[in-house]
């Protein structure tokens, strides 16, 4: 208390520091908060109005530009494609790097810390160094304009950071518990299975909300292998709504703020399995 | 010891371990070894990526003409001032705020919710987005200039102001992650040290400095790292806004890579240019994790063997 009381003491700048910080704060807020907002006020706004009155509130709100994306059948497509993109590749790279994880971390034998290495190592490597091989080998696979051809690559590159997380986290269950189960006559995979997994239920949905996140927003992989944009995901359908209607500033807002609510709710949701995830992993990684 | 030996005798089993081990083994040598050995491979010939594998080889001749190419020289000046532009002003900006989002400040739950909003939205809408409050005839930012009575600018149109127009994009979607860094390492801090250092007599400046600071040095360090890999990596942002222009002025090598991969089919030279951003990014974390993060990882592998 005493020492809480000398930080705000007079010497160390008293209210006049203390308002200057909160001006910090708040011109930051603006700096983050303005463009959102007037996303999402433009939207309801008509390209004519949005030029001559940009900050102000619309007169009259004009709700079209959103009913009319809400009601278009290639909206909920995308969000569709978005959606079970990210679920798949959510499932194939946590169950892969979990059974490599529970090996890592559990099980010792040579030449385990050479392939962690390897794996961890795919954490230093830029995607786009990849991307041009990665549509070569794609398109020899048949995988091009095929979900899989971007579900199985986001796994591939996902499997570092998820591994090293699980690592972690299966390294930190006691012993002990390992061996109860191995006497009880649990086998490595049922042990894995009915006391590991379960017990890393919060490391498991970090590792979820990162790789669901990251799914939801890549755009490099889906734009070399979707040319039919029955395919698409939100992020070439905002690329594409832009090229389209580029003049109609109201429409493309609308759409933004539109094509930005469900990752956003997910953040409401998740923020602390997302804020978790990314500090672990950068702090182990 | 007790604890240890009898595991490692019952959990061996070589099957076991490959079986769990197959499908990352597969997925991982498939989707990533494989495409950048094929990078290397693809990069010595001409090739304009057709069906099949290449046959023209020509050497080294593809990376002789990267490096001499104007393009790709201006790639790489570019990376290095969006990397010095990140860590001279992004950075401080995050860590000021974390600092002060460390605070008693009434809402900082809020601010920390909203700051950190920016990181989970795609580049593709945070691109578009920007496209139209940078937008050179009707966009915001020059109407709120216009209060103050400043020219308008033309932004991503202009090439002496587009990468800027670029960073400040980037520091919009990105500051809010390294804040959420910077704010972890500060949580991470025992809080007897800057109390102690209070009572010694040192004033919120110095506490920061002599105290807070070095201890959050290896947090520093990643966040450092983290900013150097994504300017090497940036595309989507610059793809969508500018595509590189105005007469290459936004270019990264990303998008250089890009253009002549998928857009000129010149493959064989685009490989070139991946497999130098291979080797930057290699040579990049190899000297780093030596020189730079050496203490960190020292302090976290000892950790690690008494965990084992």
């Amino acid at each position: 208390m005493s020492a809480n009381r000398h930080r705000q003491s007079p010497t160390s700048g008293g209210p006049l520091r203390s308002i200057s910080l909160h001006v910090i704060v708040v011109i930051t807020a603006l700096f983050v908060g303005v463009p959102l907002l007037y996303a999402v006020i433009g939207g309801f706004k008509t390209t004519r109005q949005l030029s001559s009155n940009p900050l102000g509130l619309p007169s009259p709100w004009v709700p079209e530009n959103y009913t009319g994306i809400l009601a278009s059948a290639s909206f909920w497509r995308m969000l569709w494609n978005s959606t079970y993109i990210a679920v798949l590749t959510t499932l194939v790279v946590v169950a892969v790097s979990a059974l490599a994880a529970f090996v890592f971390a559990r099980f010792a034998f040579r030449g385990r810390e050479a392939l962690f290495t390897m794996f961890a190592a795919g954490l230093m490597f830029p995607f786009a160094v990849a991307i041009l091989p990665l549509f070569v080998l794609l398109r020899m696979f048949g995988l091009l304009d095929n979900p899989l051809g971007v579900i199985l690559p986001q796994a591939a590159f996902g499997m570092p950071m998820t591994i090293i997380i699980l690592r972690g986290f299966f390294r930190a269950i006691p012993g002990e518990i390992e061996e109860a189960a191995i006497l009880d006559g649990c086998s490595p995979f049922g042990f894995f299975w009915r006391i590991l997994l379960p017990m890393a239920r919060p490391a498991i949905a970090t590792v979820s909300v990162l790789a669901v996140v990251n799914s939801w927003n890549q755009f490099m992989l889906p734009l070399v292998v979707f040319s039919d944009d029955s395919f698409f995901t939100i992020p070439l359908g905002v690329q594409q709504f832009q090229g389209q209607y580029a003049t109609d500033i109201a429409r493309v807002m609308a759409y933004i703020v539109v094509a930005m609510l469900p990752a956003l709710g997910f953040y409401a949701v998740a923020e602390r399995q997302l804020v978790s995830g990314l500090t672990a992993g950068a702090v182990k990684g | 010891m007790k604890t240890t030996r009898p595991r490692s005798r019952r959990l061996r089993g070589f099957t076991t371990i490959l079986l769990f081990l197959l499908p990352a083994l597969v997925l991982f040598l498939a989707l990533v070894v494989a495409p950048i050995l094929l990078a290397f491979y693809a990069s010595v010939f001409k090739w304009n990526g057709m069906r099949g594998l290449p046959t023209n080889f020509i050497g080294m001749a593809n990376f002789t003409r990267v490096l001499a190419d104007e393009v790709f020289l201006g790639d790489l000046w570019r990376g290095l001032l969006l990397i010095i532009l990140s860590v001279a002003i992004q950075l401080p900006l995050s860590l000021g705020i974390a600092m002060l989002l460390n605070q008693k400040i009434r809402g900082r739950a809020f601010f920390r919710l909203l700051f950190f909003a920016p990181y989970v939205l795609s580049e593709a809408i945070t691109a578009v987005l920007f496209m139209m409050i940078l937008s050179p005839t009707d966009g915001l930012a020059n109407y709120i200039l216009g209060w103050f009575g400043i020219d308008q600018l033309d932004w991503f149109a202009d090439p002496s102001t587009v990468m800027m127009s670029v960073f400040i994009v980037m520091t919009w979607k990105y500051f809010g992650f390294h804040m959420i860094l910077y704010i972890a390492g500060r949580q991470g801090i025992p809080k007897e040290l800057t109390e102690a250092a209070q009572i010694d007599g040192a004033t919120g400046w110095k506490v920061f400095r002599y105290v807070t600071l070095p201890l959050l040095g290896p947090t520093i360090r990643i966040s450092v790292f983290l900013s150097v890999i994504g300017a090497i990596q940036l595309f989507d942002l610059v793809w969508i806004i500018t595509g590189g222009g105005p007469s290459h002025s936004s270019e990264t090598m990303a998008v250089t890579m890009f253009q002549f991969g998928f857009k000129r089919f010149q493959v064989g030279y685009a490989s070139a240019i991946s497999v130098v951003m291979f080797f930057i990014s290699l040579v990049f974390a190899l000297f780093y994790q030596r020189y730079v993060m050496r203490r960190d990882l020292e302090g976290a592998s000892t950790v690690l063997r008494d965990q084992r």
